[in-house]
């Protein structure tokens, strides 16, 4: 398969510069209509396709935002060490969130059984930390090939006093014109990789040279195999009753919270590699999220809450 | 699923190819309720490999659970849990695919009766738009409806899907008889491409494969026309403008203006002004995170660096000094209303455009359309999903151009300071009647500012309603506009004819003719078409006083001037007839040799080829004469003035 020549310069017509336009547009806009932005940092791939974009939005000068890390204290040390690094490198200020913390001061009560996620108990500690530091708007990572539910959300999408969003009333979003017009205690959150795909955002990693966590290449690790979905072995995922354990040769295509973050079987060591397979895959990214696949409608339950 | 086999050449390229080099294309889509659209994007999404499996589970587990069997494609569009319930799509909602050559964008649009705003939305962004016409039904009234509202949004490309062929014994009749039906509804729009494609979504004929069922069909597949339709061509590459979004500057040595560029290109060296201070320097840099560029065009997020210390902000426009946007404090504009709370001309809104948000007033509501009969109706206000003419005042000028030469200038949102809604969805169409425009420079010539200030004009002797008592009928000025070679001298010479021999007053004017004589001195530049177009007018002008339907012939390439000579009679009585043809079909007839000269070099600025044209925004007929035999169109003229009362009835078809 061929892949981009990073030499080439890319014509400014392709898709990948068209999105990475429509993403710098509107993190200038942001930058331009808000106070006090902040962009989201979960240490995945879209959110440092994010930075990266940052990066060129304000270029020369450093991106004018902090990144927030929500953290469910479920990580993979990758995800923390590459985290660190890169907010070294950049200079920037990283606030972390702890859901650990949240779970402690009984702001939030910890989900039991197998099943268990502290994706949703994410919610409060994001708007509380939202409200302290009065941040009134939030860069997200979502894309909206993900999952049904964001197949409507606006690239600015207002969320009211307490955080929640209503997807019947949201205003509309005419040419690339985004009102960001609210009230005192209201925010927004913008999502400037609503129209990438995952296949896009591999490819524009590839072009760019964006570095990313060894997690999404293939490696060899213990994995605990739970209805289907391997989850890696480490201090929070252990077998449960009937569950073995294997080593297998996997790669991730999303990294969150350990446990629920599904491996796949895989060889691809490479970029190019990866981009082949996704270009052959027959699952979605978010098929290996054990969250998401509870009901027909979990997603869309969680973002009317506030999720990200 | 009834057919749910992909064509394994396109499985084998789609996985084989990285997709690197692929352009992008944004489409709409538009139909009634049960047209099938649904089941058409599943069917694009399925086979184009769009579809996970997981995904498939899923909608094979809710087909089931809805007491159906196999899989239903069109569940896989249907987003929101309210939407499932009610078992219909509410709201605009996006998707996305790509093959080897090209990745798409699909702003999925309901079409039910109330949801004008979502089409609109959808629309705004959108290359391309597919309206889906069920076969058995033909073409209804909100096909029409939606055809309308791409016309209005400027939308460059049409396809009517006629959906459900497999339900009509795959007639060729059925589908020729509904393309007969839109083309004659489409002349009045401003469509340029239009593509009729018949298809069965369902089972996936001429949809990605070609149907074996219609071999009387010699178009393209449907996914054939999307890959390659060419939209290079659709920017506005000409006019420069650069509408700044934010000051970048890490340092004291460094000041930048970041911003998207909405149109034409500009290289560092060439001489700018930023408005609205007029002020002039020249570019110095154009810097992105890769390494400055030798040049930036329509679409490039970039940061500019000028020569000089120059007061610039968010808000503020950096344009080329030879060429300068319409600057004003009042425009003339189409408003799509979108709010549940009508439109209120006591208050005041909020209203953006480009990187600026100024306060705005509606001062006057024209009229309201209905999108249905494409009527004028005269309203008090505009409830949701109207769409309307209104003028607007704004508390600071705007910097635009008319929303057809440049929609990235002239589109504009207006939001309630209140509720902070996005209230409506605008398109400038030029600085409102007798609004001043505020003097930046010498060089555009606007036709305002030639005329003689000290002449006192003193009315006519004999008035025109006397001279119409006479005739028999009323005067009008029919302004033929199009292409050289579209074909408007030989309509416009039957129709005089036709008056003339019905007895009334007429007269003729024509491009080549004024050339020789009155207009001998001037040549085709912009300066002097423009001109051109200012005497022409003037005559016109007096000929209509004369009482004559006086037909005129122009190139005329410039909106702006056509709407200045309309500018100049009572309203109602200046006909804008768009004689429209693309210009590959121009370059064919040639009748003049002209198009072979103009393309060898050995003519300048040459419309359709070296010079651009401006297509009318809501002309008062198009004639797309490509479609249309030359009969048809003179008709079409006598039918709209007989209906308008300017000449007998008897003349008109009806
Ligand atoms: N026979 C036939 N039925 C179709 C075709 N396309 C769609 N349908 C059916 O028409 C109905 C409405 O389709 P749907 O896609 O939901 O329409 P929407 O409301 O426009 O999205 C469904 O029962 C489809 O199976 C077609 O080409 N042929």
């Amino acid at each position: 398969m061929k892949l981009v020549d990073s030499e080439k310069h890319l014509d400014r017509n392709s898709h990948l510069k068209q999105l990475e336009a429509e993403a710098i547009h509107l993190m200038r806009e942001v930058a331009a209509q808000f106070e006090r932005p902040v962009l989201l940092f979960s240490g995945g791939k879209d959110s440092i396709v994010m930075v990266h974009l940052a990066r060129k939005a304000f270029y020369p000068a450093r991106f004018p935002f902090p990144l927030m890390h929500v953290d469910t204290g479920h990580n993979f040390d990758e995800t923390l060490i590459f985290r660190d690094k890169l907010v070294e490198e950049l200079g920037v200020n990283l606030i972390v969130v702890s859901v650990q913390e949240a779970i402690d001061a009984g702001r939030v009560v910890e989900e039991t059984g197998p099943e268990a996620s502290r994706n949703g108990l994410q919610i409060v500690p994001l708007l509380d930390a939202m409200r302290e530091y009065q941040f009134d708007a939030a860069f997200g990572g979502a894309r909206r090939d993900e999952e049904k539910a964001r197949a409507k959300e606006r690239f600015f999408s207002h969320r009211d006093r307490f955080g929640q969003w209503d997807p019947k009333n949201q205003r509309p979003e005419l040419w690339n014109l985004y009102n960001g017009q609210k009230r005192p205690g209201e925010h927004f959150r913008v999502f400037p990789l609503s129209n990438w795909t995952e296949m896009d955002v591999w490819q524009y990693i590839a072009l760019e040279g964006i570095e990313i966590p060894s997690l999404y290449f293939s490696h060899e690790r213990e994995v605990v195999d739970r209805r289907g979905v391997y989850l890696a072995l480490t201090d929070f995922v252990t077998p449960l009753e009937g569950e073995t354990v294997s080593r297998r040769t996997v790669r991730f295509r999303t990294i969150g919270d350990a446990t629920c973050t599904g491996a796949v079987d895989s060889a691809a060591a490479t970029l190019e590699e990866i981009i082949e397979e996704v270009a052959g895959a027959r699952t979605t990214e978010r098929g290996g999220r054990t969250d998401d696949r509870r009901s027909e409608a979990a997603m869309e339950d969680r973002k009317k809450q506030g999720y990200f | 699923m009834t057919n749910g086999t992909m064509t394994s050449e396109l499985a084998e390229e789609t996985s084989e190819r990285g997709y690197l080099d692929m352009d992008l294309l944004r489409f709409t889509t538009a139909g009634s309720v049960d047209d099938g659209k649904s089941t058409l994007i599943g069917r694009l999404l399925y086979d184009s490999k769009a579809i996970f499996e997981d995904q498939l589970d899923a909608i094979e587990e809710a087909t089931k659970r809805r007491g159906d069997a196999g899989v239903d494609l069109a569940l896989l569009t249907d987003g929101l849990r309210a939407e499932r319930e009610q078992g219909i799509t509410i709201d605009v909602a996006y998707r996305y695919f790509a093959t080897p050559r090209r990745k798409f964008i699909i702003a999925d649009t309901p079409g039910h009766v109330q949801y004008t705003r979502n089409m609109v939305t959808g629309a705004s962004t959108a290359d391309l738009a597919i309206i889906l016409i069920d076969a058995r039904k033909g073409v209804l009234t909100q096909s029409k409806r939606h055809g309308f509202i791409a016309s209005l949004l400027r939308i460059p490309h049409l396809v009517v899907a006629i959906n459900k062929m497999d339900l009509v014994d795959y007639s060729e009749e059925v589908y020729r008889e509904i393309v007969r039906d839109y083309t004659a509804f489409s002349a009045k729009l401003a469509i340029h491409d239009i593509t009729f494609i018949p298809l069965s979504a369902l089972d996936g004929d001429n949809v990605v494969n070609r149907s074996t069922k219609m071999p009387w069909f010699d178009g393209v597949t449907l996914l054939h026309h999307l890959e390659n339709v060419n939209i290079s061509a659709d920017r506005n590459l000409v006019d420069f403008r650069f509408p700044v979004q934010t000051v970048i500057r890490p340092n004291q040595n460094f000041r930048g203006f970041a911003g998207t560029v909405a149109s034409g290109t500009i290289q560092p060296g060439e001489e700018i002004v930023a408005l609205p201070s007029g002020k002039t320097s020249r570019l110095e840099r154009i810097v992105t995170a890769n390494g400055d560029l030798d040049e930036t065009e329509a679409g490039d997020a970039v940061v500019l660096t000028i020569a000089d210390e120059i007061d610039i902000s968010r808000g503020d426009m950096i344009v080329r000094k030879k060429n300068l946007p319409q600057i004003s404090t009042r425009v003339d504009a189409m408003l799509c209303w979108m709010d549940e709370e009508s439109l209120d001309t006591s208050r005041h809104y909020l209203l953006q455009h480009t990187t600026q948000t100024v306060q705005a007033h509606i001062g006057k509501l024209e009229y309201r359309i209905d999108v249905d009969t494409l009527h004028r109706e005269q309203v008090e206000t505009l409830g949701l999903n109207d769409i309307g003419r209104v003028e607007i005042e704004t508390a600071k000028p705007l910097f635009f151009d008319a929303y057809s030469a440049n929609p990235e200038t002239g589109a504009f949102i207006l939001l309630d300071p209140y509720s902070n809604k996005t209230v409506a969805g605008g398109m400038i169409r030029g600085a409102a009647r007798g609004a001043d425009e505020v003097e930046t420079s010498e060089e555009k010539p606007t036709l305002e500012e030639q005329k003689s200030p000290d002449v006192v004009w003193e009315g006519w002797n004999v008035d025109l309603a006397e001279r119409e008592e006479r005739n028999g009928h009323q005067a009008a000025v029919v302004w033929l506009t199009g292409l050289s070679g579209s074909g408007k001298s030989t309509v416009a010479r039957e129709v005089e004819r036709r008056l003339f021999e019905a007895g009334c007053q007429t007269m003729l004017l024509d491009g080549d003719q004024v050339r020789h004589g009155l207009c001998g001195d001037l040549s085709f530049t912009p300066g002097d078409r423009t001109e051109n177009i200012r005497r022409v007018g003037e005559l016109a002008r007096l000929f209509f006083y004369q009482g004559s339907v006086t037909l005129c012939t122009f190139i005329s390439p410039y909106r702006e001037n056509r709407d200045w000579v309309r500018s100049l009679v009572p309203e109602g009585r200046f006909f804008e007839v768009f004689v429209d043809v693309d210009v590959e079909t121009a370059k064919e007839r040639d009748p003049k040799g002209l198009y072979e000269k103009a393309l060898k070099g050995e003519i300048e600025n040459f419309t359709g080829v070296s010079a651009p044209y401006e297509a009318p925004t809501t002309p008062e007929l198009t004639l797309p004469t490509q479609q249309l035999s030359v009969d048809d169109c003179v008709q079409r003229v006598l039918d709209m003035l007989a209906e308008a009362g300017i000449v007998d009835d008897a003349l008109g078809e009806s």
